[in-house]
């Protein structure tokens, strides 16, 4: 028994160790200010990454509900952020950067609540009606990806949106000899406070309490007496809101809003889940890392093969570990 | 299904039989008005609309076969799909605009498809079964950065313009007179062998699962665990409906680039296909392919005619508030969107499913 | 067999799982302040019958009553928070989860009660040790104690468990033996599912015996401890193969 623990332990630290693996190994591929640029780009794409995916992966992981649907949340932040900024654009383009913040801090903080309140709705007409039956979840969150897209459109119109980024995030400065873009790093900060926040939420709190113990076994904890679907609202609610939240962030990092802007991210979201482990947030955060990473490495060596490389990462962890990299639960 | 001996018809059907008096009849509607459509409905559009239906009908056949039949839900079928088209149309424009291309490409594409589907099924026996949908997902968004990125070969975004055998060309002449009004040049002969083609495909995917081999595939799809207890090796068989749907997906692609005369990424590979696709199957009846079919039509002749009626429509409402962007032509997704999801709650089992739980 | 001191009642109770018809109409009365043993051989419908009445499988038809109240028809923690505390098979440990954390799960709001959580650790020791580290790195036997633990942590008027000595060692088993009889001395009320006939004998006041989806015996354990041709009849070899 201790010896499988032990040998667990051993891998895990085999699977944290690949994050610094592959930043050293690009190395030498390239100059150190080069690699410091793109290191923290990977980094603030990850950050960015892991808002988008942190909820998904409860929701997978937690309530078994396989939705398609996640990037819809994400394009309505992101649509959010485009008519929030337009009308604090008095704000956005001040020369003061806490005006600049709080036109930010707005933005996100509509995105939060409008996608947070999409998800309730969501969950109480689309999902509550499919709990385990996971062939017409697929189904029924590919019908409302459709329509969320499609009722996007209706409202904000079909032709892609430019979205300047607050003036003070603008600029780049220069670390070491190597240009780092401001608004990287206040994606990676807003990313470390929301992975710090669900940490503490999960590991100190009685309902981080439940969610850690209903992804391993639900049916244990409903003969323990708790009522889980008040629970499943409650991560869904959660997840669709960092997807809103991690929109915003995504499309300022982008300046142009487009209507596939969340669809084409949920492709990358979920080889970020299979990376990770379904439900597993830690193993969410490293993987989304990892992605970032990986992604800005290649698309500095070879730009045609960005995506390809994650896909081809996804095959190999998967051929290393079927269940990703820190799978949490039961088969 | 009656307890005499099996006709001719039956043979044909393999004893599936469509089932109801109602269903029967839209059925010998569709055959009958594929088969005379050149006749029926002469003019360019018209035809193109029919041998969209007829590549349509073997596609979403074909992808029923996975998600009907054996419960699995992919997201590359149009990758599938899009191998068929880019061999033909690599093949036509790279050798020569001649028969042995046409059946070269076709069969590289096939070959292709199979191997790739091998592969996929292959992978999925070693993760859990959601992985797999994801996992298709990412491989689809692969295949279309790949055929965008290589474009020597694929001709990229533009994609690849090219001409086909001078019998399917528009200017070719079968007869010099016309036969019942009807000019019988190139396009008529293409949308023939489009039409025989087809019929041919979904009859063999009619007899594949009424097979001992489909229900095998069904079995696995009502109880895995029961088929696997019976001695089926259920990823064996998974894999090979996957195999079986990527091969007719990749000949329903070739027979979209001898139609089209041109592949692009848009119109064989993209994700909106893919939804087309699952539509069809999904609001015709999963499980059933003939179900497909009738989905197969309702979303072509939506796609073409559905969007007229919406601009009308939307002219009308000016003036309301949103209503004329809810309504724009460009929305017609929207309103089939909303179909699908009301299919799925209500009717699972789609139109079929519904004619024949009415018949009793 | 409907005394008033039973405090579960089941009577004819169906279930069908997909469409499998597995409990034939089951009858079964579990008395008040009484450990009442379930046997039977592999696929009698013991597990069935426990999982009915946790509501984890809907029975087709029949009553299953808990103190007079119907509750064949509420949902799993609906049941559960009527006081019925359950110990799966497989004992469903949350392995990622500490001991302290496994615990804390079936604590109400205001957290551990200091004097009941110094009784039951009393009775598993081991537990103690273990208190910070995660239950999937617990031996089976420990795995077990933390099981039963956790469904004793609050008072609960009723404890079902599921075949607790499955694959372990016979000084664990005796160890679970000595828990049990403690329990019993405290009058709670158990129902207890069992193939070693050694524990069901130790701690058993009533037992019920079932073969295909039915109760075909009820009665007093010692009864059928004393009686071995009735053993032989009802519960074949298979006991006998546990010892």
């Amino acid at each position: 028994m201790s010896a499988e623990l032990l040998r667990r332990n051993a891998s895990d630290w085999g699977a944290y160790a690949l994050l610094p693996l592959i930043a050293l190994a690009t190395l030498p591929a390239m100059s150190f200010s080069t690699w410091l640029t793109l290191t923290v780009a990977g980094f603030a794409m990850g950050m960015m990454l892991f808002l988008m995916a942190a909820g998904l992966t409860l929701i997978f992981g937690l309530m078994q509900v396989f939705t398609f649907a996640h990037g819809a949340f994400i394009t309505l932040g992101a649509y959010l952020a485009v008519s929030v900024l337009g009308a604090l654009a008095g704000w956005s383009n001040a020369d003061s950067w806490a005006l600049n913040l709080a036109a930010l801090a707005a933005a996100l903080l509509a995105a939060l609540m409008a996608s947070g309140a999409a998800g309730y709705v969501f969950e109480r007409v689309i999902i509550r009606r499919v709990y385990g039956a996971p062939l017409r979840q697929i189904l029924i969150t590919v019908g409302g990806l459709i329509i969320a897209e499609q009722l996007v459109v209706a409202v904000w119109g079909a032709n892609p949106l430019p979205l300047p980024k607050p003036a003070a995030f603008r600029g780049s400065f220069i670390l070491a000899g190597a240009a780092i873009e401001t608004y990287r790093l206040i994606a990676v900060a807003l990313g470390l406070v929301v992975y710090a926040a669900l940490h503490l939420l999960l590991n100190r709190t009685r309902v981080g309490l439940l969610v850690r113990a209903g992804v391993e076994n639900l049916e244990m904890v409903e003969a323990l007496g708790y009522r889980i679907r008040r629970l499943f609202i409650g991560v869904f609610v959660t997840g669709t809101a960092l997807a809103g939240l991690g929109g915003v962030m995504w499309a300022l990092y982008q300046e142009l809003v487009t209507r596939s802007i969340g669809s084409e991210m949920t492709i990358l979201i979920f080889i970020i889940l299979i990376i990770g482990g379904l439900g597993s947030i830690g193993g969410c955060f490293t993987a989304a890392i990892l992605v970032g990473l990986v992604t800005n490495y290649v698309g500095f060596l070879a730009p045609k093969l960005a995506l390809g490389s994650t896909i081809v990462l996804m095959m190999a962890v998967l051929l290393w570990r079927p269940r990703g990299l820190f799978p949490v639960g039961a088969e | 299904m009656s307890g005499a001996a099996p006709g001719p018809l039956d043979r044909l059907l393999s004893g599936d039989r469509p089932g109801t008096r109602l269903l029967n009849l839209l059925l010998l509607l569709l055959l009958a008005s594929l088969l005379l459509a050149p006749f029926l409905f002469p003019g360019t559009r018209s035809l193109a609309v029919a041998a969209r239906i007829c590549i349509f009908i073997v596609l979403a056949a074909s992808y029923d076969v996975m998600l009907g039949y054996t419960g699995i839900a992919s997201f590359a079928h149009t990758m599938f799909f899009g191998m068929g088209a880019y061999g033909v149309a690599i093949a036509l424009a790279k050798l020569s605009a001649g028969w042995g291309a046409v059946l070269l490409g076709a069969a590289a594409g096939v070959a292709l498809a199979v191997a790739v589907a091998v592969l996929i099924g292959l992978l999925s026996l070693r993760v859990r079964a959601v992985f797999f949908s994801m996992i298709t997902l990412a491989v689809a968004s692969f295949a279309l950065i790949l055929a965008t990125q290589l474009r020597d070969l694929t001709g990229g975004e533009d994609g690849l313009t090219f001409s086909v055998p001078d019998v399917l060309q528009p200017s070719f002449r079968l007869l010099a007179e016309p036969v019942l009004g009807v000019r019988l040049d190139g396009r008529i002969v293409t949308y023939y062998l489009i039409f025989a083609a087809a019929l041919a495909l979904f009859l063999l995917m009619l007899r594949i699962v009424n097979s001992p081999f489909g229900r095998v595939l069904q079995a696995i799809r009502e109880n895995e665990f029961r088929a696997e207890a019976l001695g089926y090796r259920t990823v064996v068989y998974r894999t090979l409906a996957g195999a079986l749907a990527a091969a007719m997906a990749a000949l329903a692609g070739a027979l979209m680039a001898l139609l089209l005369r041109y592949n692009g990424p848009d119109v064989t590979l993209s994700f909106s296909v893919m939804v087309d696709i699952l539509l069809m199957v999904v609001i015709g009846g999963m499980g059933t392919l003939y179900g497909p079919a009738l989905g197969a039509v309702v979303l072509v002749m939506a796609e073409y005619y559905l969007q007229p009626a919406m601009a009308a429509l939307s002219g009308s409402l000016a003036g309301w508030p949103l209503l004329p962007a809810l309504f724009d032509p460009d929305r017609w997704l929207l309103w089939l969107g909303l179909l699908f999801v009301l299919v799925v709650y209500f009717f699972p089992a789609g139109i079929v499913g519904k004619l024949r739980e009415r018949a009793g | 067999m409907s005394d008033g001191a039973a405090l579960l009642e089941l009577a004819g109770v169906h279930t069908h799982i997909g469409r499998y018809h597995i409990l034939h109409g089951v009858d079964l009365a579990v008395r008040r302040g009484r450990l009442t043993m379930l046997l039977g051989r592999n696929g009698a419908g013991k597990t069935t019958t426990l999982r009915t009445i946790m509501g984890l499988w809907r029975p087709s038809a029949g009553e299953i009553s808990f103190d007079g109240a119907a509750i064949g028809a509420l949902a799993t923690p609906d049941i559960a928070r009527l006081g019925i505390a359950y110990v799966p098979e497989s004992m469903g440990i949350f392995a990622q989860l500490t001991v302290r954390e496994n615990l804390l799960l079936a604590t109400g709001p205001q957290g551990f009660d200091e004097a009941r959580l110094e009784e039951v650790l009393a009775l598993f020791p081991a537990l103690r040790q273990k208190w910070h580290s995660a239950a999937g790195s617990l031996s089976g036997g420990q795995k077990q104690m933390l099981a039963i633990s956790r469904a004793i942590i609050e008072p609960r008027r009723l404890l079902i468990v599921d075949e607790p000595t499955k694959g372990l060692a016979p000084a664990v088993i005796q160890q679970l033996i000595d828990a049990f009889l403690r329990l019993k001395s405290t009058e709670t009320t158990i129902l207890l599912v069992e193939q070693n006939f050694h524990m069901a004998r130790s701690v058993g006041d009533d037992v019920a015996v079932m073969d295909d989806g039915r109760i075909v015996h009820a009665g007093a354990m010692a009864d059928l401890a004393a009686d071995e041709a009735l053993q032989q009849h009802l519960l074949g070899l298979s006991l006998a193969s546990h010892q």
